[in-house]
């Protein structure tokens, strides 16, 4: 897989030059090839929502560079909004942005400002509904009837309407109950697999985490401490818990297991899993 | 002897109008018996638009049934005239920190219920000093609210309601909003005024891990009660969880899956630390 | 930033003036703004500077915090400072087309600059030394009388604490929206003035929304706490007039004395 977007030392200072002076993000190298799905993690003031701003462009690094597709994107600032096109930004609890008459019009508020033709913003916007899992019934609705989780679909439809190379979403299952939450993860995976683009997913939910990243990304204290595969980052439970993060209980629970001499695999990552091996070791013992 | 005790409560929107735009999802009561004991710290879990929060606000007559009766401390809620009492006595904490902060800083915050009450200046300062301490955030009673991570202000919340002295705190989603971290912030801060204070709490809420410490468990969908019990009796029927649209910790569910293609378990594990002991024990 | 903004904003510390009763600090403003427009000669108005740049120096509040604050309003001054300067009657001391400089332009010019600079001061004085709450407490306290003109001092007061609460909270949340909206390709910085007044209505709705959503919570949070209006409602803070807030009250006096005799016999 090729590098898309690659940062090169990235740092980024709050009120520079004030007492209030703040490191954010310290340092942060990294590549993210195309077509895979990374998960991000650290706790809040971590400095990881500075970073995925700084990957769009909203925010400009203090110091370093971010390169889509080698070319740098603060090197030219006119060119800033083409970047936000290529590089989706959904935020958190991002319902609150919704401002149009009616769903339709709001979703197509990124391909207008894209400058797209009537028709191709009308196709963009169904495609986009279908990927968010919106009814089409529903596109003529005011956005401040639908209830609270067409709300967020509608939202992230908005931004998935820019057909974007690298869709990142911070916390989008944030305050859903867990058929929601399961729903939009599930949506999500189905979008990304259909447009082969990169998703980069914040969350707190290791358990999300688990069920649908390739890599993850651990920001701790404004600096990138692992960013490696699902597997060998959940593996080193000792030292996320460390940093007060968890990793999935299922994890968690195997790895205990293996520690005291139950062979499993290293780094679990779903109940599946760990109940295929464990019944696996049952049968081979005739216990069950 | 119950201290909240509802009585075939439902409650329905009468017209459209009602229906303030910012609960876009229906919710309605039908029929709901719920009581809680003094002292008991209960849950009340359900998906969202199960009616859990509906529930919530007719614990102090911020709601009020449009069909049979709430009791509060023998009290029924529609006394208007004891709306007060039951205000008092009942506190309820809601989902958005940001949202329940009256005061630019947080001694004053919390002294808000009291000052309503009409209760003497000493004693105000006394019981800010005291509901500040019993959710920990008694060294930042001088500083302001915005500038605190939201499991911080949350416990203000929680603080500002402790103020008023009430029997019983309800909590509506109370971590909804908040990181890993200022969820343990708040159940344990909850857990301890119920284990030390002996305040009566209720907890609705959607994430299960935070029902496991609890004394009974009550299961919500469509406006009605399906199921009450230990959190160990409900969390055991994972079928009917998943069913509901909720979760089970994923300890649970390795273990019951395992029951389920043969393995003898007596006692479904809730957390971890149960699941590794019970496995250890069977695979070693 | 957005939320970079100090105009009235408190700076918590521990010194005299922050000590002051809030009521005090507020006549005290309201006299000494009387001041700065009574001051009618150079004595007169280098007596309300001495007192304004010590009230400055005794709040120990960086200077730097000052400065930021007149930023805002420097071209207020500028343009206040250059109509007075081309307005003057009598013998033109420069002129250039239709514009003449005059002794009396020049001085009421300077004048203006110095009251101006002397009001935004004086008045980060007392925000930047009492907290919001202090002030609006202090506010409803001086208030009281006029609650016999069937003036809800009360309310007026609970409305400005809650204002001064959202402020920050809405600022922020003004500053996330704009992101959220930039992220979709929204451009608020080029284009004419109705372009870019339209551009900000992909802010403005959802703020609004949020507010109206805000309050509605906030009604809500309110009523679980037991409130009913003013009626019957006691105060944690009791406010009591100290030493100190007397001797404030008499330099104030003194230096209006001053300034009176200093208009009068200069």
């Amino acid at each position: 897989m090729s590098t898309l977007l690659r940062c090169d030392n990235l740092c980024f200072t709050y009120g520079k030059g004030t007492p209030f002076e703040k490191d954010a993000v310290k340092n942060v190298s990294l590549d993210i090839r195309k077509g895979e799905v990374i998960g991000v993690i650290g706790h809040t003031g971590s400095g990881k929502s500075t970073l995925m701003q700084m990957l769009n462009g909203l925010i400009k690094p203090t110091s370093g560079a971010v390169y889509l597709e080698d070319a740098d994107i603060n090197a030219d600032k006119s060119k800033l909004r083409d970047v936000r096109f290529r590089v989706g930004l959904v935020f958190q609890y991002p319902e609150n942005q919704l401002f149009e008459e009616t769903v339709r019009k709001d979703i197509s508020f990124g391909p207008r400002n894209m400058g797209l033709p009537e028709d191709a913003i009308k196709e963009r916007v169904k495609r986009a509904a279908e990927f968010a899992g919106l009814k089409s019934e529903l596109l003529d609705r005011s956005p401040f009837d639908l209830s609270g989780g067409e709300k967020r679909r509608a939202a992230i439809a908005g931004v998935i309407a820019m057909d974007p190379e690298i869709l990142i979403l911070d916390e989008p299952t944030a305050g859903l109950d867990p058929m929601g939450r399961d729903v939009l993860l599930s949506q999500i995976e189905a979008y990304h697999n259909a447009r082969n683009n990169t998703v980069l997913l914040v969350s707190h939910s290791m358990e999300d985490i688990a069920s649908i990243a390739d890599r993850v990304l651990v920001m701790n204290k404004g600096e990138c401490v692992m960013f490696d595969t699902t597997q060998s980052v959940f593996s080193r439970s000792a030292e996320l818990e460390a940093m007060g993060l968890r990793v999935p209980q299922i994890t968690k629970i195997t790895t205990e297991l293996r520690k005291r001499g139950v062979p499993l695999s290293e780094g679990i990552l779903t109940v599946e899993q760990a109940f295929d091996e464990i019944r696996a070791i049952l049968k081979k013992e005739g216990r069950i | 002897m119950e201290f909240i005790k509802t009585e075939n409560l439902s409650f329905y929107y009468e017209s459209e109008e009602d229906e303030i735009q910012f609960d876009t999802v229906q919710n309605v009561l039908d029929g709901v018996c719920f009581s809680v004991k003094r002292g008991e710290f209960v849950a009340v879990i359900g998906h969202n638009g199960s009616g859990k929060s509906t529930l919530s606000k007719h614990l102090n007559a911020i709601l009020l049934p449009t069909g049979g009766k709430v009791y509060v401390d023998g009290t029924d809620t529609q006394e208007e005239d004891k709306l007060y009492d039951i205000r008092r006595k009942v506190g309820l904490v809601l989902q958005n920190p940001d949202n329940q902060l009256v005061a630019s800083i947080v001694e004053e915050d919390v002294a808000f219920g009291p000052e309503n009450m009409g209760v003497e200046p000493e004693e105000i300062r006394r019981r800010v000093d005291k509901a500040l301490k019993a959710v920990d955030m008694y060294e930042y009673r001088l500083h302001a609210p915005h500038k605190l991570s939201g499991g911080q202000k949350q416990r203000i919340a929680i603080a500002g309601i402790l103020a008023m002295e009430p029997d019983c705190i309800v909590l509506d989603e109370p971590t909804a909003m908040l990181d890993p971290k200022g969820r343990e912030e708040v159940i344990s801060a909850i857990t301890r005024l119920n284990r030390e204070q002996g305040i009566t709490v209720v907890l609705i809420t959607h994430n299960m891990e935070e029902t496991v410490d609890c004394h009974r468990v009550v299961v919500m969908d469509k406006g009605r009660i399906l199921r009450e019990g230990t959190p160990r009796e409900v969390f055991s029927q994972v079928e009917f969880i998943r069913r509901h649209r909720l979760d089970v910790p994923q300890a649970t569910e390795l273990c019951a899956k395992l029951q389920a293609s043969g393995l003898k378990i007596d006692k479904l594990p809730l957390d971890a630390k149960e699941c590794i002991d019970l496995l250890s024990e069977v695979l070693i | 930033m957005i939320r970079d903004i100090t105009l009235g904003q408190y700076f918590p510390g521990n010194g005299i003036l922050h000590r002051l009763d809030p009521r005090v600090k507020v006549l005290m403003l309201i006299s000494v703004i009387v001041l700065i427009f009574c001051t009618f000669n150079f004595f007169a108005l280098s007596v309300v500077v001495a007192l304004v740049a010590a009230s400055v120096i005794m709040s120990k509040v960086p200077l730097k915090l000052y400065l930021k604050s007149m930023k805002a309003i420097i071209i207020v001054i500028l343009i206040t400072s250059l109509l007075n300067l081309f307005y003057g009657t009598g013998e033109a001391i420069a002129q250039w087309w239709i514009f003449k400089i005059t002794q009396a332009g020049i001085r009421n010019a300077v004048f203006v600059a110095v009251r101006i600079i002397s009001l935004v001061m004086v008045s980060s004085v007392l925000t930047f030394t009492t907290s919001p709450t202090d002030l609006t407490d202090a506010l409803e306290r001086l208030m009281k009388p006029l609650g016999i003109f069937k003036v809800k001092t009360h309310e007026i007061a609970m409305m400005m604490t809650i204002a001064l609460r959202f402020v920050p909270t809405l600022l922020e949340e003004t500053d996330k929206i704009m992101s959220a909206q930039k992220a979709r390709g929204a451009d608020m910085e080029s284009g004419n003035l109705i372009k870019r007044i339209k551009a900000l209505v992909p802010i403005l709705i959802p703020l609004f929304v949020s507010a109206f959503r805000r309050a509605y919570d906030l009604a809500m949070a309110m009523e679980c706490r037991c409130y009913q209006g003013g009626k019957g409602r006691t105060r944690m803070k009791q406010l009591r007039m100290h030493g100190r807030d007397f001797a404030a009250v008499a330099v104030v006096a003194a230096v209006l004395a001053g300034v009176i005799l200093c208009n009068i016999f200069l």
